[in-house]
């Protein structure tokens, strides 16, 4: 009996049509697909993306040139130099961050004693030519000073973690 | 058309005039058939990726549209897909037959042009009207396998030589069982005439079509079909899992473009065959007002869409069938079911006219 059936479910096609009946099915089903541009996935306030220099209310930068994040970078993405200021206070001259080594693994944020270095939630940036991924201090400031509102409400969120 | 001919006469004289008017009319014919179905192609990959993508829950391509009308969103893809391919190199590897490797997109895509001169959109529109419209078709199809061997033997890489053999010792096991089925429509028919096979189909309803007679001859066709035009699950002569992609892996820009189309206008030559050998062509599947009402060519476009779409279908469904049991299915299933077929359809057709009569044979016999 078993053998005639498997005959006649074999012959009959029966297994290909149940196979074509789940995949009919799913041709209706609504589609998941995240539209990237227009729409997003949601985001964790501790995603590292775009790195970024951050700076005090009064408008000093919080950057002390201890080197720990530099000291700390697997990928070795980070160059500082530093002199004294006229004021007496240690800053860096030269804070580089080479993108195309990066690993984005946070480290730099995480060693940083003053939260001066931080990774945002942008990751949409690009380079057109070689050497655009080489982000200068003045342009990582840039980019702290734009996103500073998202930035100090992320570490809010998170600061009980933390 | 008997006004053109008149005029042609008159500018050529009576000899040169209806020479030249034949010409030209059969010129106009073969570009009304041709361009059309090029566009076909190219709204059939456009069909497959959307298809595809939707039974895999995405949304397929999206972006390309058409002077910026959002509604169109994604019908421009298969003309940007074109124009990148047109733009494109066409590297030749410094091992490769040049003659031959330019030679074998050619070869692949004439006899998918060439078998549509005998198709028979409606019980005029056809092309060239000949008697031995189905010897011509089989003839048709089994030369496309030349531009594939021939692709394969003149890139002198390994993958493509392999992907050619599996394809030419797949595609002549299918043939076989392919021209069974086809033997079996013949003698319902009588006629290897296309146009005469749909005729034959005539009577009232579907229940008519050589579908329901020729049921198993229909699956074996369908089946040989895919494995004819090399798609998935039988697409091992590609196989991008296994030998990168087969025979055109060393074919780039528009020589890659042409064997693509020769593959999608022999799914569409194989889908329009299926539909007018046994979904009974440009007839309406009920003989009555509102479905006569409807152009035959219409009928026939709606059953060429309709076993296209079986065809990504199973593309969307099925894995990639292993080599060995492709030739399995072809020669120890296949073949025998055909002939069984084809021996019982014999002895259905050489019974006594009174019980030939009886009501469910009367209908097909």
């Amino acid at each position: 009996m078993d053998r005639i059936k498997k005959f006649f479910s074999t012959f009959l096609l029966f297994e290909l049509l149940k196979g074509m009946a789940v995949t009919g099915r799913y041709l209706f089903k609504p589609k998941i697909t995240v539209h990237f541009p227009e729409e997003k996935t949601p985001q964790s306030p501790r995603f590292r993306g775009l790195h970024a220099l951050r700076r005090y209310p009064n408008g000093e930068e919080r950057c002390i040139a201890c080197k720990l994040c530099e000291a700390v970078c697997p990928a070795m993405a980070i160059t500082i130099d530093s002199e004294q200021r006229a004021d007496g206070t240690r800053r860096t001259t030269r804070y580089d961050i080479d993108l195309s080594k990066c690993i984005f693994c946070g480290f730099c944020e995480e060693s940083c004693p003053v939260d001066s270095i931080v990774e945002t939630r942008v990751l949409e940036y690009h380079g057109e030519k070689r050497g655009d991924l080489i982000y200068t201090k003045e342009m990582l400031l840039a980019i702290g000073d734009r996103y500073e509102e998202q930035i100090a409400k992320d570490r809010e969120a998170d600061a009980r973690y933390r | 058309m008997e006004y053109f001919q008149q005029q042609f006469i008159t500018l050529f004289g009576a000899e040169w005039g209806a020479m030249l008017y034949a010409f030209a009319s059969n010129m106009t014919f073969i570009f009304a058939i041709v361009i059309p179905l090029l566009l076909g192609v190219a709204y059939l990959t456009f069909a497959e990726r959307k298809i595809i993508a939707y039974m895999q829950i995405r949304v397929g391509p999206n972006r390309v549209t058409f002077f910026g009308i959002p509604w169109l969103r994604g019908w421009g893809q298969p003309i940007a897909d074109a124009v990148k391919a047109i733009m494109k190199e066409i590297v030749i590897p410094t091992g490769a037959n040049k003659f031959l490797f330019v030679l074998a997109p050619v070869l692949a895509i004439m006899p998918a042009l060439a078998a549509w001169a005998v198709i028979p959109f409606s019980p005029e529109l056809v092309l060239a009207d000949i008697n031995a419209g189905l010897l011509y078709i089989l003839a048709m199809t089994s030369m496309g396998i030349y531009g594939i061997i021939i692709a394969g033997w003149a890139s002198n890489s390994k993958y493509a030589f392999l992907g050619a053999m599996r394809s030419a010792a797949q595609v002549v096991s299918y043939e076989l069982a392919m021209g069974f089925a086809l033997v079996c429509v013949l003698m319902m028919s009588q006629s290897l005439n296309l146009g005469d096979i749909v005729n034959g189909q005539q009577g009232g309803s579907f229940l008519n079509w050589y579908l329901i007679p020729l049921f198993p001859m229909f699956l074996v066709y369908l089946i040989s079909g895919v494995a004819e035009t090399n798609r998935a699950p039988f697409d091992v002569a590609e196989g991008e899992s296994e030998i990168v992609a087969g025979f055109h892996v060393d074919y780039s820009g528009m020589a890659f473009t042409v064997f693509f189309l020769a593959e999608y206008s022999n799914m569409i030559l194989v889908a329009t065959l299926t539909s007018i050998m046994f979904l009974g062509g440009w007839l309406p599947p009920i003989d009555m007002a509102p479905f006569t009402m409807i152009p035959g060519f219409v009928w026939l476009l709606l059953k060429i869409a309709f076993i296209l779409f079986l065809f990504l279908w199973f593309r969307a469904t099925f894995p990639r069938y292993r080599y060995d049991q492709i030739m399995r299915l072809g020669w120890k299933v296949f073949i025998p079911i055909t002939l069984i077929w084809i021996v019982l359809l014999g002895a259905i057709m050489q019974l006594p006219e009174s019980i030939r009569n009886t009501f469910p044979l009367s209908i097909w016999f």
